[in-house]
């Protein structure tokens, strides 16, 4: 019954010889015009009927399909004199200089001929890249012969004009070779010959590189289009094509009118014009055809060339169907795994099912929903594979009757189906993960925070794709391999991609400070919103009240037996580490899952971060009990939040005037140490760096003074706020921003820099009129002392948005820059595979690697890179009971 | 302790099903823990079992899961070339400009380097260090001359000495004349403070032409006193506990052989030179480690086992290839997946002239004639007859 699906094998390529082109061909082509005054095509015309059916209702009368099915047919036009083909002349050209002009034998002794021809079929079975080689070494000894060893004729230099005029330099003086004979010397070169030249005599036989018939593109390629104005627009290639014929039946004509040789040769080279440019129209050395409105013609090698040519455009990337775009926005109460979907978008999409005994009454319900009624039906399929489209039935009632097993329905997407998510660029394999459908009301897709860091989206008007796939493979597939918990891990570095981000860090930050106490109606919201099933704990604290805290209520989240030690980013560096008894809280220390100290930040469960609390829990829990932790844990931080409150106001980054008085300081001894070094500059006492001439030392010296004065800036700001500071709490725990931005806001914003370097440009010898020629104090250079909590003088305005603009040229040079390096690599290497014995091969079977990454280890599997966590397994067997 | 042996019987029963890695890993582990044998075996079980599920499926795209590695933190480095990476005297080349170089396979780096490592003689004395930098520098009379004339009245050239830089490079005047005389264009005779080369009058011209004179002084110029061609500069530094010379510019295959070198530990970052001195296997870990060094640089973190894979591909046929037009992507045996890359045309019409086959082994191909590629789930070309598995049934 089922039968394994076609396969295409291989693909030959090579030349369509002349007589083929005839054969091929439904009809001649001799006339230039294209349709008569009343519309219709012109038998014997370019838009010939028989070419194929392009009009809607007609049926092609040589296949008898209308359009659509009809894929159109081949039509030729016997030149009246041969031309070369553009794309062939540097082969032509080495071919008449490799063979003897009188002969037609290749310039190499029959009896190497022999050889070669031996050693060349030997070569092809095993190594066709040196059989290449070999054809290419035989060209050149070719080329190298002066006299024919075959019949001792001597051999002329042949010149070629580009683009495809050939001369011949006898001693007589130099000789125009016209087409005709290029044409008669290719045919003389016997088959073996033209195999050590590397040509393959069966499918490409020289001559045939010189056209005498050139075959006419069906309609179909090349349709008409109809303006608004009711005008027919014809193709480019119609339009080239009618050029071609044009100039074939005046040549023709004068050739037969016995013109004179000069009026023909004038016409024949206007025939080579343009069937060169049929072929390539950006051959150098001659003008592009134009269209009339003077826009050069797309012809047949512009089609395929480049990015939106038919190779990369059509065939190596696609377009689809049952896809949707929208804005993207963000819901923290669904799932990771899934995907927020409009009913508009729901009623437009469909899944096609089957009908079955089980499904039936559910479907007929569906299809009296209709496809205006979420959820409904848009289509069904009969058993004979006819569609009925729903939008035009009237009685659906009847209808939903009628369907028995083998009817297929197409249902619009409900909760809980599988479709595919995609933003672009995508640049890894987590660019399109599989979610599971939730039908919300709205305009925009909703995905949950978490997925963030694997798309990178934001939302700041970001769209994304989603499709559905129709087939049950295609959903199998993306189930158990695409599905959002299957690709926490990365296989980039073999760590989480996916985690906590912004006020997920600073909600369990917040929540499992020592200082956090909670009621128990606190307590049970917070359970409840984690779908938290079981006893609440003793309180921690039992009078005067009942108290519970953070860190209680985040243990009652961690398996029974797990355990976890590392330093939070909250460490303050003390001169003696007190390790796990840390008296600022500054050590996570989970037992048996129980948080006993520390605090919990990026570094112990933030998106991309490695070998973290939340990494382990991921690899020993697996990715169920992740996905479940990433929905149900990282709500209860968000409430949390929402309950304490979280703001950053202009408040947390103005530090007291003491403060600005030290940064102030600071900043003047800076400046002073600058002039200083100026000075020891000008007297010439400052002592060079070995390799470097005095004024880049001196660059250096004062680059690195005033970016040490920042740092001191910086670290005074900074010693001023407090701890609870809400801003400060979200660079110390690594939410966002880091303690430069806090500098920046409320010290100083410091050096502004454009390529790596003091700002110099601008007026002659300053940078701009405020400042004396040739200071090169910091101010005049772009050092900002101002902060963006006191503002910035419109001078240091100008230094810092000189250095802001350097940042946006350069993101949008490297985005182009990388992109086309990670399209070269992908093309590298997308052929490789693992094979089943471990070895990473090539299609051909070339083996790249023995074993991959010579431990046969997938990274995403991986832990951090290591195959196998030898001191983890130990200290957990260790650790169990005996 | 006393379970040693138990232990190695252990480890070679399962040695066949591990890496060599781990199973060292493992034994180095172990053998300083005193546990019961229950508990060995149940480590030893814990880590087949854990391999066991960490080995790659079959038909998994690691190729394009490189690539993929690679390509996306790419766009998250910086574009500067320029970086200080911890030689404040040099300008190195990192970030996404040498990444592309690396990949690119460049002929030679934007910014060659050499580290030099010293024997035991030279490693720890930096006077000796210095030395062997001044050896290694490319000195030319241009770098030692304040001053370098035509005399057309005696018809000579007049090299005025910097005594500063002659100490600064370690050069002395007997050098500079051994040097010159190697030239072997005139005499050459010392008056006080300069070096005078008299060049003789050819008898046929009588005098000799201002032309041919200003290309003597050229040549002078740039006669070599020391030093290996293409290092521009030589710098001492403190690595370690140790002193190593850091060159700007390299000359690989004549610096190993200068004495004083340790010719096993000394290398460059151009890569084709590594290729041409120490071989394809050398270019390969060469490879790997710029690209490592590179990522590491811009606190990038990525799987070694990428970065192997690229130069697996580089250097599987025994040369340096580019990843792109001109090598990997360029030699590919299918005329589609040439012509599906870059300069459509040019392929399509040679595959048409070799009367090429192209197989549909690949990717590309596949998806260009809409079939299942041969990857992942689509390896498997196994079809279920449902007839027979109604017949197993009914048995």
């Amino acid at each position: 019954m089922v039968e394994a699906p076609k396969r295409i094998k291989a693909i030959k390529f090579g030349l369509l010889p002349p007589d083929i082109i005839r054969k091929m061909s439904v009809t001649a082509i001799v006339t230039a015009d294209t349709y008569d005054e009343d519309g219709a095509p012109i038998d014997g015309g370019l838009m010939d009927k028989k070419l194929g059916s392009i009009e809607p209702g007609q049926r092609c009368p040589v296949c008898g399909n209308t359009m659509g099915e009809c894929p159109g047919h081949f039509g030729h036009l016997e030149l009246a004199r041969p031309v070369i083909h553009v794309g062939f002349v540097k082969l032509i050209h080495s071919l008449l200089k490799a063979t003897c002009h009188s002969c037609g034998r290749v310039l190499i002794p029959q009896k190497d001929v022999e050889r070669y021809l031996r050693l060349l079929r030997k070569l092809q079975a095993k190594w066709p890249a040196l059989a290449r080689r070999l054809n290419e070494d035989l060209l050149k000894k070719a080329l190298k012969t002066t006299t024919c060893p075959h019949c001792k004729a001597k051999q002329y230099k042949i010149k070629l004009e580009k683009p495809t005029t050939f001369y011949e330099e006898r001693k007589e003086g130099v000789r125009k070779l016209t087409p005709i004979e290029v044409r008669e010397r290719l045919e003389k070169i016997p088959d073996a010959d033209v195999k050590l030249l590397g040509l393959d005599p069966e499918g490409a036989r020289p001559e045939w590189m010189v056209c005498t018939v050139l075959p006419i593109p069906p309609v179909t390629v090349r349709p008409s289009i109809f303006l608004e104005s009711g005008i027919r627009a014809e193709d480019d290639l119609t339009h080239k094509l009618a050029d071609i014929v044009r100039i074939n039946e005046r040549l023709r004509e004068n050739i037969e009118a016995g013109a004179p040789e000069l009026i023909i040769e004038d016409l024949w080279d206007l025939l080579q014009y343009h069937v060169t440019t049929y072929f390539d129209n950006e051959v150098p050395g001659i003008p592009p055809a134009k269209h009339r409105s003077g826009r050069p013609l797309r012809t047949l090698a512009q089609r395929l060339k480049g990015k939106e040519g038919r190779f990369r455009g059509h065939l190596s990337g696609k377009r689809v169907d049952f896809s949707a775009r929208t804005v993207i926005s963000p819901d923290p109460n669904i799932s990771i795994n899934e995907v927020g979907v409009p009913v508009e978008v729901a009623k437009i999409l469909t899944v096609p099912e089957k009908v079955t005994p089980w499904n039936m009454e559910e479907l007929r319900k569906l299809i009296l929903n209709g496809p205006y009624k979420w959820p409904g039906a848009n289509y069904i399929i009969r058993p004979d594979g006819r569609r009925i489209d729903l939008r035009f039935v009237k009685d659906r009632k009847a209808l939903a009757e009628t369907i028995t097993v083998g009817y297929t329905v197409e249902r619009h997407l409900r909760d809980g189906d599988i479709v595919l998510f995609n933003r672009q660029p995508s640049l890894h394999r987590m660019s399109i993960m599989a979610h599971r459908v939730k039908i919300l009301p709205g305009k925009t897709f909703r995905l949950n925070l978490a997925v963030c860091p694997p798309y990178n989206a934001d939302f700041d008007g970001d769209e994304m794709n989603l499709h559905v796939p129709q087939s049950i493979e295609a959903r199998g597939e993306a189930r158990t391999l695409m599905l959002v918990q299957t690709q926490i891990l990365s296989p980039r570095y073999g760590g989480p991609i996916i985690g906590a981000l912004q006020d997920y860090i600073s909600g369990a930050y917040l929540l499992t400070l020592k200082s956090t106490l909670l009621t128990k109606e606190e307590v049970a919201e917070l359970l409840t919103i984690g779908k938290y099933e079981g006893e609440i704990p003793e309180p921690a604290i039992l009078s005067p009240k009942e108290y519970w805290t953070g860190k209680q209520i985040f243990s009652l989240f961690l398996p029974k037996d797990f355990s976890f030690i590392n330093k939070t980013s909250t460490c303050i560096k003390c001169e003696t580490c007190f390790y796990e008894t840390c008296p600022y809280d500054a050590y996570l220390v989970i037992v048996k899952g129980q948080l006993v100290t520390g605090v919990l930040d990026k570094k112990a469960i933030g998106a991309q971060v490695t070998e973290s609390m939340l990494h382990r829990l991921i690899k020993e829990y697996g990715e169920d009990y992740a996905r479940k932790f990433l929905d149900n844990v990282f709500r209860v931080f968000l409430r949390y939040i929402e309950k304490h409150g979280f703001t950053m106001k202009l408040d947390d980054v103005i530090v007291p005037e003491e403060a600005i008085k030290e940064v102030e300081n600071i900043l003047k001894e800076a400046e002073r140490r600058v002039y200083e070094l100026i000075d020891e500059f000008k007297k010439g006492e400052l002592e060079p760096i070995p390799g470097r001439t005095l004024e880049e030392t001196l660059e250096l010296r004062i680059m690195e003074v005033l970016a040490d004065a920042r740092d001191k800036a910086g670290e005074i700001a900074t010693k001023y706020l407090k701890r609870t500071n809400h801003a400060y709490v979200m660079a110390m725990t690594g939410a966002r921003g880091n303690i430069l931005n806090l500098t920046q806001m409320s010290a100083t914003l410091g050096q502004q820099s454009v390529r790596g370097q003091r700002i110099v440009r601008g007026y002659t010898k300053r940078t701009l009129p405020h400042f004396k020629a040739e200071d090169l104090g910091p101010a005049p250079k772009g050092f900002v002392y101002g902060s963006f909590s006191r503002g910035l003088s419109p001078v240091e305005m100008f230094f810092h948005a000189a250095g802001g603009r350097e940042g946006l040229v350069d993101t949008a040079v490297r985005t182009s820059q990388s992109g086309y390096m990670q399209r070269r690599l992908i093309n590298a290497l997308q052929d490789l595979k693992v094979e089943y014995d471990g070895t990473v091969r090539l299609p051909e079977g070339h083996i790249v690697q023995f074993r991959y990454g010579e431990d046969g280890a997938d990274p995403s599997r991986t832990d951090h890179g290591k195959a196998v966590n030898v001191d983890r397994i130990i200290q957990k067997i260790l650790s169990s009971e005996a | 302790m006393a379970s040693q042996k138990l232990l190695e019987k252990k480890i070679k029963k399962i040695e066949k099903l591990l890496p060599k890695s781990i199973i060292n890993e493992l034994l180095a582990k172990l053998k300083d823990l005193d546990i019961s044998e229950d508990k060995l075996n149940k480590i030893i079980k814990e880590v087949v079992k854990e391999y066991r599920y960490v080995e790659v499926d079959p038909g998994e795209a690691v190729g394009t899961v490189a690539a993929q590695s690679i390509g996306e933190p790419s766009t998250q480095m910086t574009l500067r070339t320029f970086h200080y990476a911890g030689v404040r005297e040099l300008n190195v080349t990192l970030g996404l400009p040498r990444l592309i170089e690396i990949v690119d396979a460049r002929r030679e780096p934007s910014t060659p380097i050499m580290t030099v490592y010293l024997d035991e003689e030279h490693r720890y004395d930096k006077t000796k260090a210095i030395e062997m930098a001044r050896k290694i520098e490319y000195t030319t009379i241009e770098n030692v001359a304040k001053t370098i004339d035509v005399d057309l009245l005696t018809s000579s050239i007049i090299i005025v000495l910097d005594k500063e830089m002659m100490k600064d490079k370690g050069v002395t005047l007997e050098q500079i004349i051994k040097a010159l005389e190697r030239l072997k264009i005139g005499k050459i005779t010392i008056e006080e403070e300069q070096i005078r080369i008299s060049i003789p009058q050819q008898e046929a011209e009588g005098i000799v032409k201002i032309s041919k004179l200003n290309k003597l002084r050229e040549k002078v110029t740039n006669a070599r006193i020391k030093g290996l061609k293409g290092v521009k500069r030589a710098i001492v530094q403190k690595k370690g506990n140790e002193y190593v010379i850091i060159t700007d510019g390299s000359n690989f295959s004549n610096v190993l052989s200068i004495k004083g070198v340790d010719h096993r530990r000394t290398i460059t970052n151009d890569i084709h030179e590594i290729e041409k001195v120490l071989g394809i296997e050398a270019a390969r870990i060469a490879i790997v480690n710029e690209i490592m060094k590179v990522l590491e640089d811009q606190g990038l973190d990525v799987d070694i086992r990428h970065i192997l894979l690229i130069a697996d591909m580089m250097t599987r046929t025994g040369r340096v290839r580019q990843v792109g037009r001109h090598g990997v992507s360029g030699e590919k045996p299918s005329v589609l997946a040439r012509a599906a890359f870059e300069v459509t045309v040019k392929h399509l019409l040679e595959g048409a002239a070799r009367g090429e086959i192209d197989e549909l082994k690949g990717i590309t191909e596949n998806v260009i004639v809409g079939q299942i590629i041969p990857l992942g789930t689509g390896i498997v070309e196994l079809y279920m007859k449902p007839s027979f598995s109604k017949k197993s049934e009914s048995k």
